[in-house]
């Protein structure tokens, strides 16, 4: 059995650190050996990827897109997903029905008309017009993950706060918001990492190399360096960097708010 | 918004009184409360979902019976035509084999790994947690940093290409299954955590009543595990086929559709006609048929579920 595992495990991570190698290599010796250890560790790699890709603006445009839909998408969540767990809203299952299917629709089916929509509106090549796509991806998942965990917390001080008077929203900021942290969360992150790792519409709807996100700066660059691996797997692990910490520091709260939602995409 | 009396006596019982008192509402006027805020909480989901997802899919079913370009505002209604064409559009036709191949592809392959995987990890004792975190990796990794990896090593010059002699990437015959390989790579694991989550609510004395019958692992995985975690099972399969028609970014990434067509899916194809021909109304269709194609899954999903009665 272990051994299995192993092998599996081999499967996984054999590649990452395959990357790695090479992002430490000089071309002469990728050319030579392309699937070896490193001899001579070249950590240049990385100063001369971050600076000819132009990852630093990449990485600043991602963390103002992630941050800004990361902090939309749990505001809209949580008022949303405080509704249909507590308020008796009649139709929320149809709703919620609606939501299901509304993220299991193609991208293909709205792309084109959402391209022209926001080209008109003057959202085209604009973060915030990016950021605002990614809260309507994402915030629907966000739902429905916080209706799940809203629904594992006791209703009894909410109902007290009632009884003295409160009306929902204050319920909702006082009692509610406080015991659902943990449950926010596990939103944040797996909204964080959708819209870090997001690469169609990133690339559809933004064109400026200037506000490029990583994933399309990342694209570009490894499309027109098709010859330098080594600089293109430097600027790559720079890439997944950030992400592989987060998920190391919060693993847990990852794979359970992945797992039990069941939800993802190939 | 008014509350049909039912409602009211249904939530307040006897003694409701209609007119609500300023300090302290009545029960009707607090329903009434409810229902409003809720609306109201729920109004920046849907305004945010109206106008990224219901409008522009609305636009989508228009124009799918237009000739709109995609960058101008003119679009005449052509009827049907969109959709004829589709069908006789070889790159269509072929598009949707590829995801046909493709979804078969993902039903079995991962699947299967997810299966085992977590199998093994729910009947071991020691680092069922660091193997679950090592599957997990790949799939937090980007896709398009996932791309360049498997790209440097299928390359031909440098890779195992090269010392197997293939062009995993560059060959027609190869080149869809090298795709969904690479996919494949990063999706498994993520099943592996689904399947073990769904694992662990097996009751353990299942097992114990098939070890005294002298069941092995394998026969307790077919007659104990998998009966248990149908309904996981059964969505997980929804999802994978679903998901399969929604592929794009690997094969975008990757092989732009190519060599010759031979990794082209109607996501790409459907992208290429919209941004690089102009043919936003055909693009469009393209969009509406993937869109019915999941409808269709879903339908029958729901169907078998209902006359199965499995719980979720």
């Amino acid at each position: 059995m272990y051994v299995a595992l192993t092998a599996l495990a081999i499967f996984s991570l054999g590649p990452i650190v395959l990357f790695f190698f090479n992002a430490l290599k000089t071309n002469s010796e990728y050319a030579a050996d392309s699937l070896g250890l490193p001899t001579s560790w070249t950590w240049g790699n990385f100063t001369s990827a971050w600076s000819q890709a132009n990852m630093g603006a990449g990485l600043w445009n991602s963390l103002l897109i992630v941050l800004c839909t990361v902090a939309i998408t749990c505001v809209v969540a949580s008022l949303a997903a405080y509704a249909l767990a507590r308020l008796k809203v009649r139709g929320s299952s149809a709703f919620m029905t609606y939501l299901l299917v509304s993220s299991a629709l193609p991208s293909q089916m709205f792309l084109v008309p959402l391209f022209y929509m926001w080209a008109r509106v003057g959202l085209y090549d604009t973060r915030i017009g990016l950021i605002l796509i990614y809260c309507g991806l994402f915030s629907p998942f966000g739902t429905l993950l916080l209706r799940s965990f809203l629904l594992g917390i006791p209703r009894e001080m909410e109902e007290a706060a009632r009884v003295d008077g409160a009306g929902e929203l204050r319920v909702f900021l006082q009692v509610v918001l406080p015991n659902a942290l943990p449950g926010i969360l596990t939103v944040a992150l797996t909204t964080g990492l959708s819209a870090y790792n997001e690469f169609l519409f990133a690339v559809t709807m933004i064109q400026s190399d200037s506000k490029m996100p990583l994933s399309t700066t990342f694209f570009t660059f490894q499309q027109g360096f098709t010859q330098n691996f080594t600089l293109i797997s430097a600027a790559g692990f720079i890439m997944i960097a950030p992400m592989l910490i987060l998920f190391l520091l919060l693993q847990r709260r990852f794979i359970n708010g992945l797992a039990n939602s069941g939800m993802g995409g190939i | 918004m008014t509350i049909p009396e039912s409602t009211a006596a249904a939530g307040g019982g006897p003694g409701v009184s209609r007119i609500p008192v300023p300090h302290r509402p009545g029960v009707l006027a607090r329903l009434r409360d409810r229902e409003v805020s809720g609306w109201l909480f729920l109004l920046p989901l849907i305004a945010f979902n109206l106008f990224v997802v219901l409008v522009p899919s609305a636009f989508s079913v228009w124009y799918s019976f237009t000739d709109w370009t995609g960058i101008s505002s003119k679009a005449k209604f052509i009827g049907l035509e969109n959709y004829r064409n589709l069908f006789r559009d070889p790159e269509f036709v072929q598009g949707l084999e590829h995801n046909v191949l493709w979804t078969v592809f993902f039903l079995i392959v991962p699947m299967a790994m997810g299966l085992f995987g977590a199998y093994a990890l729910s009947r071991i004792r020691r680092f069922r947690l660091l193997f679950r975190t090592l599957y997990f990796i790949p799939y937090i990794v980007a896709s398009v940093v996932n791309a360049s990896i498997w790209r440097s090593i299928l390359d031909p010059q440098n890779g195992l290409g090269n010392l197997l002699h293939i062009n995993p990437l560059g060959d027609q015959d190869l080149a869809l299954w090298s795709v969904e390989f690479v996919n494949n790579w990063a999706w498994w694991g993520f099943l592996v955590v689904v399947f073990l989550a769904a694992m662990q609510g097996v009751n353990p004395s299942l097992y114990e009543a098939a070890t005294m019958d002298g069941a092995g692992a394998t026969r307790q995985f077919f007659a104990v595990t998998l009966p248990a975690i149908r309904p996981t099972f059964a969505f997980l399969g929804l999802m994978t086929i679903i998901w399969s028609f929604l592929a794009f970014d690997y094969v975008y990434i990757l092989t732009q559709g190519g060599p010759a067509g031979s990794t082209d899916l109607l996501s790409t194809v459907a992208y290429r006609n919209a941004f690089s021909n102009l043919q936003g109304g055909y693009a469009s269709a393209t969009g509406i048929v993937m869109a019915l194609i999941s409808g269709v899954v879903v339908t029958v999903y729901l169907v078998i579920r209902k006359t199965r009665e499995w719980e979720t």
